[in-house]
């Protein structure tokens, strides 16, 4: 990008991440169809240790979530702080470190999961030296965008920054606190928290990494792409400030639901699962917010593959936030807890709602950050859209079947009080909705190869539009 | 729980839902500074946002969550040491369906309590439900199959470690078995370790070094006799492995051989008296004699 025009925008580090993003979700979501056909065909670890499932599938939560997950989200945050705060990021080597720092993490994680180190702490398996590179690039993430934030030259600060600042801010305590270990060596640890404790706080972070890594950081996403690219103001202001507080301040509680019926005492489960219940009308303000700035342009969702994302996104998000309070009700939990539905749940979340928001999201962007108009073919993103789609779809609606399938299974009786089948019984009867789930996760890869496809040929394109963007647009 | 980590918990319970409420009622009843065009007037990034009212229906379901928060905290234990007036705890709803179920079941295992397992044997109910405590609960070590797996003796075959009739499987259900073979590693070196090995092979009838067979068996005669007998056939009363068959509990290969007298085994059933009560091991009981009755006719 020119730099002749002042004050100009940092969009390298934007341009690196939105890169790394489609790279890491590839890699990422590849694990994960490998895994997938492992359930399936367990043969298919040959034997070799670093293949297990038992430590690819750490290898495919932290890539899908930190990586994937973690670049959209430094991307587009640093993108929505500029342009809505209109100022440049406040240290370019500042950002080029949280960059740099964070594909040192990600790789890290790819070298150590397979070969076998952990903390076994779910969602934070990555051992206590690459724990401290996280805090500190995560550190440095949050000096960058809250300075920004801070010397913005706009009266107020924009919705979708609220979110980033909360996920940014919250992320980096719930990482610190879960991430506090007694280290031995070099490449082992041992958790500072014991027992129920240790499962407690393992779970408000496990919670929280999905209520504001994956929710609150999505929806500052949402706030931005989703009413540039309609063209139409947010419905409801308002709306956002009672969902945005509501959200935050109820997030915090739910994590006790992962441990329903267990050691965990009642009184922290009974609020673990009441709040969860509270928690579904706040998570659909975003929805609604999200929806309803489309209202007056709904026909542009015919023509513009790119909105069919960002706003089919809010569709899953929608299905999976009530989802989730459900499933938080403990009768409920007695039949889901453990099952497959878990995963299902959780991909429609991650596949539905987050993938979609951040493709949606790096198709606005990418030809903005590469000089085009527009992304190297329209009908490729079309393809992407209906391929992910089926995939998604197919890889819920099996995981649901399955799994409401092997809880009832586990708690069917014979007349004499004895279980009806054994455990390997409701294996076996799970292997055609694995095959499915196998085909549906092969489809959501096969749309991410089509969009590097797209997004390499967009950055190969001729430029069309120098440094026009990269000036700030008066308020 | 503490006085003060009671009331902590209540306070934090209650500001946080409550709070809900008054930004419910808060943000409903503001008015925002609007333009004539609808929007709060700013702009960024060119996006302009509208101040629409809260939707209606979602602002109802916002209240009844919070309402059914409230009415759930009262029923049931959730601000700190207040129990809930209904006194529920998971372990009372756990024992209340235990105590449930074994008024209805209990008594369909009690009329074969004192049934003789020969007669089971041939009762197809209890057959039945013998298969299927043993698939509950056995599965685990012995397998679906009984086939068992390294450590865990098979059960569909002809060879028994303490013996085969009703009373003695019984007896290993009840009160479990506990298979010392002690460590021979401080005793013997290696070398001695590979005579050894040379003559639990050969008593197999297996090939094994000459030699070493000779050697091994002055060993073997020294220090092993006792358990597993001159002839090498074991012994019910000790639970000492037949050596002279082709069933092995942990492997026959020369180096689990090796391995199992260097640093011994322990293998270990567990009493189930506790477990299953006495009616339902007589009924696996009879399932398991029946599996190996089977093949011996």
């Amino acid at each position: 990008m020119s730099e002749t025009h002042a004050p100009t925008y940092n969009y390298e580090v934007v341009r690196r991440f939105a890169v790394m993003t489609v790279i890491w979700g590839i890699v990422g979501m590849a694990v994960g169809v490998l895994i997938a056909a492992q359930l399936r065909w367990p043969e298919l670890s040959f034997d070799l240790p670093w293949l297990t499932y038992s430590r690819l599938r750490p290898l495919h939560t932290n890539a899908v979530i930190f990586a994937f997950g973690g670049c959209a989200l430094m991307c587009t945050s640093l993108y929505v702080v500029q342009r809505t705060c209109q100022a440049r990021l406040i240290s370019d080597r500042l950002a080029s470190f949280v960059f740099w720092g964070w594909q040192l993490v990600i790789v890290l994680a790819i070298i150590t999961l397979p070969m076998g180190y952990t903390s076994s702490k779910e969602y934070a398996e990555l051992e206590w030296p690459i724990d401290i590179l996280i805090a500190l690039v995560w550190v440095g993430y949050a000096i960058l965008f809250i300075g920004t934030i801070m010397k913005r030259k706009t009266p107020h600060i924009y919705v979708a920054n609220w979110f980033f600042a909360a996920f940014i801010l919250t992320v980096a305590v719930l990482h610190i606190v879960n991430s506090a270990a007694v280290p031995v060596s070099m490449t082992k640890s041992y958790s500072a928290y014991a027992g129920s404790v240790d499962a407690m706080v393992q779970w408000w972070y496990g919670h929280n990494a999905v209520g504001f890594f994956l929710t609150a950081g999505f929806l500052g996403m949402m706030y931005y792409y989703i009413p540039k690219q309609a063209g139409r103001p947010v419905y409801s202001y308002r709306l956002s400030i009672v969902h945005f507080w509501a959200l935050i301040g109820i997030y915090m509680w739910a994590g006790p639901h992962h441990l329903h019926y267990t050691a965990l005492p009642d009184w922290a489960q009974s609020l673990g699962m009441v709040f969860s219940v509270i928690l579904l009308a706040p998570s659909w303000g975003g929805m609604i917010n999200g929806m309803m700035t489309l209202s007056g342009a709904w026909h542009k969702l015919r023509t513009d593959p790119i909105l069919k994302f960002l706003i089919v996104s809010l569709s899953f998000y929608g299905m999976s936030t009530f989802e989730g309070p459900m499933m938080a009700i403990k009768t409920v939990n007695a039949l889901s807890h453990y099952t497959e539905w878990t995963i299902g749940h959780v991909h429609s979340g991650a596949l539905g709602w987050v993938a979609f928001i951040s493709i949606g999201s790096m198709y606005y962007m990418i030809p903005r950050m590469f000089g085009r108009t527009e992304m190297y073919s329209i009908k490729l993103i079309n393809w992407h859209f209906w391929i992910a789609t089926i995939g998604v779809v197919l890889y819920i609606a099996s995981m649901w079947i399955a799994g409401v399938m092997e809880g009832l299974m586990w708690r069917a009786f014979n007349e004499d009080g004895t279980l009806t089948h054994t455990f390997v019984e409701s294996v076996t009867a799970k292997k055609p909705f694995l095959t499915i789930r196998f085909i549906g996760g092969a489809l959501f890869l096969s749309g991410m190869i089509i969009m590097a496809y797209n997004m390499f040929k967009t950055m190969g394109a001729p430029r069309q539009q120098p440094s026009s963007d990269a000036t700030p647009v008066a308020a | 729980m503490s006085e003060f980590w009671s009331w902590w918990i209540i306070a934090i319970t209650l500001i946080c839902i409550f709070g809900n409420f008054w930004l419910l009622h808060f943000t409903k009843k503001t008015e925002a500074d609007e333009c004539e065009d609808g929007t709060t007037g700013h702009a960024y990034d060119g996006i302009q946002e509208y101040n629409n009212p809260l939707p209606k229906w979602w602002l109802n379901l916002f209240y009844i969550t919070l309402a059914f928060g409230i009415g759930y905290l009262i029923l049931f234990p959730g601000l700190g040491k207040f129990e809930g007036t209904l006194g529920w705890t998971k372990e009372n709803q756990w024992e209340a369906e235990v105590q449930q179920a074994e008024s209805v079941y209990l008594p369909l295992f009690k009329q074969y309590e004192n049934t003789p397992v020969t007669e089971l044997v041939n009762d197809e109910l209890a057959m039945d439900m013998g298969r299927r405590i043993f698939l509950n609960v056995c599965f685990a070590c012995h397998g679906s199959d009984a086939a068992g797996s390294p450590g865990y003796p098979n059960l569909t075959d002809n060879d028994w470690l303490y013996g085969s009739t009703p009373d003695i499987i019984e007896e290993s259900i009840t009160n479990g078995r506990s298979g010392q073979m002690p460590p021979f590693g401080q005793q013997f070196n290696e070398e001695q370790i590979t005579f050894l090995t040379s003559y639990v092979v050969s008593l197999s009838g297996r090939n094994a070094p000459e030699n070493e067979i000779a050697k091994g068996k002055a060993l073997y005669d020294t220090n092993c006799v006792a358990c597993h007998g001159a002839d090498g056939k074991g012994s019910h009363a000790f639970g000492a492995p037949n050596l002279t068959d082709t069933t092995w509990l942990f492997g026959g290969s020369r180096k689990v051989i090796a391995r199992t007298i260097r640093s011994g085994r322990n293998g270990q059933m567990p009493a189930h008296k506790d477990i299953l009560g006495k009616a339902k091991i007589r009924l696996v009981t009879a399932y398991v004699y029946s599996l190996s009755q089977e093949k011996a006719e």
